[in-house]
């Protein structure tokens, strides 16, 4: 602001007296925007003329963390969407040959230290520990079965249309490549994360969505009219609040009958999950109507003429639109552990239809993950997403702080 | 304030009847009742009752009736007789399971919060004071993993590397030569080294969730004006600081003791199920998943009942604590 100010009187000196300071005024002006560069080096022209959206996407760039976490969750949900085609086994698909089988080492250089172009790996061979009797594998280095890209294997639907049996990459029969390892069925682990993160991924989204059409609905009325509707629903929203989440969502969805469809149960658990989630977005959206009732904009908007509708649509949403979407970031993770977590204990996602809560399923028991650890694999990559959008969250919070 | 306590009273009574109403309705909702479960579990033993015997049952339980009758008979029992109903899981009275498990279910709970706060509040402050230090940055880090990681996962690593190191993965609360021997100084010390796991386990969410609320609070009332003047008149720093920025910065912590018991008992649920705890967490997995919801509705409205008591008494301490709230409160 100071070198604003100060540029100012600068240029009025200069209409008064042009030749006398010229030479002595082009000294400052350098001075200042060197200055002024090296504190704030993109403060030019464009930076007044940006609109909100513009200026939060520069901020959001410079946060590191946030960015990356960005390109992270992009990779995620890349895979989910293309889950048939870069898992190389379909969601049923089993081996009960090779039933807890660890993951596959991919090789470039063989036994006798040749170089191959392609990757490799070797046949996988079971064997049975001579002191424990417990099968085990080990790899059978005589023969070599080149990863195979563009192979055909399973067929499967790709989304829901197109029938092919293309996958990213596999190797020959009866080579069998594992990239983390097999479950207790003999199902490769790494093809049902992928495949599981179809649901785990999405259901965050959806849950979301729903949560945040009650909220703004119900938060808006609160806000808005105020008065007796407003203590009403507080009070109804303290008292859902005061329910411990996971019990009653434990009871909610032990209620859904076993038998329906995947697709019901899926729509089931995600109401089931935004039950409790709408609170909170609520609770944002009456607290920014609150404060900007009363705002000089909104009291102008109105001696204008303008509709209840018209205000609330396109006065007041869009002023508070970057808060509901960081508070909508933060509830994804959330609503994704949840869903982990039902369907960790049973009560969520069921058979056939894969979560990563059910993969971590086999790892409740505590032998299973000594004796198996690459179970564990789901549960790295739910830490991950759920880690990522806290950061996302906290990028865009900070980058919507037109104080920073 | 005895005013206030008694209107803060007053408030929670409308409360814990739609408490009611919600966990009753959460008992009905699953699709058949019990006299079809009870069937169902009776044709497994090879016995086949006839329609007539089960119209008979569901004439006795009352089961045709309306269901705010039926509500109001089991509330009516809850609160003349403490009689929650009948767990047919267990065969005997949901009260008496309830009476069994709730003490231990309170201790982990409260030790828990105990942990939570006297770990919290005292890096929070440290983060405060040292703002973007390497220990506060430290902090911030282990903090975010601890709010990004599920309960249940974090039981499962720690049971994982108990398992791995010590060769026993220091499940439920007692070691197998305690659980059903007397109270005793031995055993005392077993329940405390079974413990470790699932404080740390429950207590981590909140704990780093606290850390961030305390150092927040504090950063913004050291900026005040009245810690200027105070320094400016040469209080020195330590009294200064633990006199008056931290107990005012304390206020949101104590406001959010009732959110902070309902994140425990709902951690404490997930991490009891995996941990195989004596608590109500495997008490009400059990009754859901053999749909026994006489138990798990009444674990439900226990559970929550105990929140709006925790926030009640959250409340009281505010207002105790500072004046503000309650003179607020009176003018209204």
């Amino acid at each position: 602001m100071d070198t604003r100010l100060e540029e100012k009187v600068i240029a009025g000196e200069e209409k008064a007296e042009p030749e006398k300071n010229l030479s002595k005024i082009k000294q400052i002006k350098k001075r200042l925007s060197k200055s002024m560069d090296a504190k704030k080096p993109d403060l030019d022209e464009s930076y007044y003329m940006a609109s909100q959206w513009q200026l939060m996407g520069r901020r959001f760039k410079k946060h590191k963390l946030a960015k990356y976490s960005l390109i992270v969750l992009g990779l995620f949900y890349f895979g989910a969407l293309f889950a048939g085609f870069l898992a190389p086994q379909g969601l049923v698909s089993y081996d009960a040959k090779f039933t807890n089988c660890p993951p596959t080492k991919i090789h470039f250089i063989d036994d006798q230290g040749k170089f191959h172009l392609t990757p490799f790996v070797y046949a996988i061979k079971s064997e049975r520990d001579p002191e424990t009797y417990r099968k085990g594998f080990i790899e059978d280095k005589s023969k070599i079965y080149p990863i195979r890209f563009f192979s055909r294997s399973v067929e499967y639907k790709f989304w829901g249309l197109i029938k092919t049996d293309i996958h990213l990459f596999n190797v020959e029969d009866p080579g069998k490549i594992f990239l983390f390892g097999t479950d207790s069925m003999g199902r490769d682990l790494y093809s049902r994360i992928l495949h599981g993160s179809r649901i785990s991924l999405s259901v965050g989204f959806v849950g979301v969505f729903i949560s945040l059409i009650l909220g703004i609905i119900i938060g808006g009325i609160s806000g808005y009219f105020g008065g007796l509707t407003d203590t009403v629903i507080q009070r109804i929203i303290e008292i859902l609040r005061s329910f411990p989440t996971i019990p009653l969502w434990m009871a909610l969805s032990a209620a859904i009958p076993p038998e329906i469809p995947v697709v019901h149960m899926y729509f089931y658990i995600t109401i089931i999950l935004s039950f409790l989630g709408w609170t909170t977005l609520a609770r944002v959206v009456r607290s920014k109507f609150m404060s900007m009732k009363e705002e000089d904009y909104i009291m102008a908007a109105r001696v204008a003429g303008c509709s209840t509708t018209r205000i609330i649509a396109s006065h007041m949403v869009p002023g508070f639109m970057s808060y509901i979407i960081i508070n909508m970031t933060l509830a994804i993770p959330q609503m994704i552990i949840a869903e982990t977590s039902l369907s960790f204990l049973g009560l969520g996602i069921r058979s056939p239809a894969t979560s990563w809560g059910v993969l971590l399923q086999e790892a409740q028991q505590i032998q299973n993950v000594a004796l198996y650890p690459w179970l564990l694999i789901p549960l790295l990559f739910v830490v991950v997403t759920v880690l990522s959008f806290n950061f996302l969250g906290d990028g865009l919070r900070d980058a919507a702080d037109p104080y920073k | 304030m005895f005013e206030y306590i008694l209107k803060r009273f007053l408030i929670m009574i409308p409360t814990v009847i739609i408490i009611s109403i919600i966990s009753f309705w959460v008992i009905q909702l699953p699709p058949g009742d019990f006299v079809s479960t009870y069937a169902a579990q009776a044709a497994q033993e090879g016995e086949v009752l006839d329609t007539a015997e089960l119209r008979e049952m569901r004439e006795v339980y009352g089961l045709n009736d309306s269901f705010f009758t039926q509500y109001r008979k089991w509330i009516s029992g809850i609160i003349f007789r403490g009689d929650f109903g009948f767990s047919f899981q267990w065969n005997k009275k949901v009260s008496d399971l309830i009476m069994s498990r709730m003490g231990l279910t309170l201790m982990v709970s409260l030790t828990t919060m105990l942990f939570t706060y006297l770990v919290s509040i005292p890096i929070g402050i440290y983060g405060a004071t040292h703002q973007y230090s390497f220990g506060d940055y430290l902090t911030a880090f282990i903090g975010f993993i601890g709010t990004a990681t599920p309960n249940f996962l974090l039981a499962i690593i720690c049971m994982y590397f108990a398992f791995r190191y010590f060769g026993s993965p220091m499940m439920g609360l007692f070691s197998p030569e305690f659980a059903h021997a007397p109270w005793s100084i031995a055993k005392f010390f077993d329940l405390m080294k079974h413990m470790i796991i699932p404080i740390v386990v429950i207590g981590t969410a909140g704990t780093c969730g606290l850390i961030r609320v305390m150092r927040g609070q504090l950063l913004d009332e050291i900026k005040k004006q009245y810690v200027i003047t105070a320094r400016a008149k040469g209080v020195g720093e330590k009294t200064l600081l633990y006199k008056y920025p931290v107990r005012a910065s304390l206020n949101p912590i104590v406001s959010t003791i009732g959110w902070s018991l309902t994140a425990i008992f709902s951690g404490s649920t997930i991490t009891a199920i995996v941990l195989n705890l004596p608590t109500q967490g495997p008490l009400l997995y059990g009754a859901l998943l053999s749909q026994d919801m006489y138990l798990a509705g009444g674990l439900l409205f226990i559970l929550t009942t105990l929140t709006v008591i925790g926030t009640l008494l959250s409340d009281v301490l505010l207002a105790w604590l500072d004046p503000r709230i309650r003179l607020g409160k009176d003018e209204a």
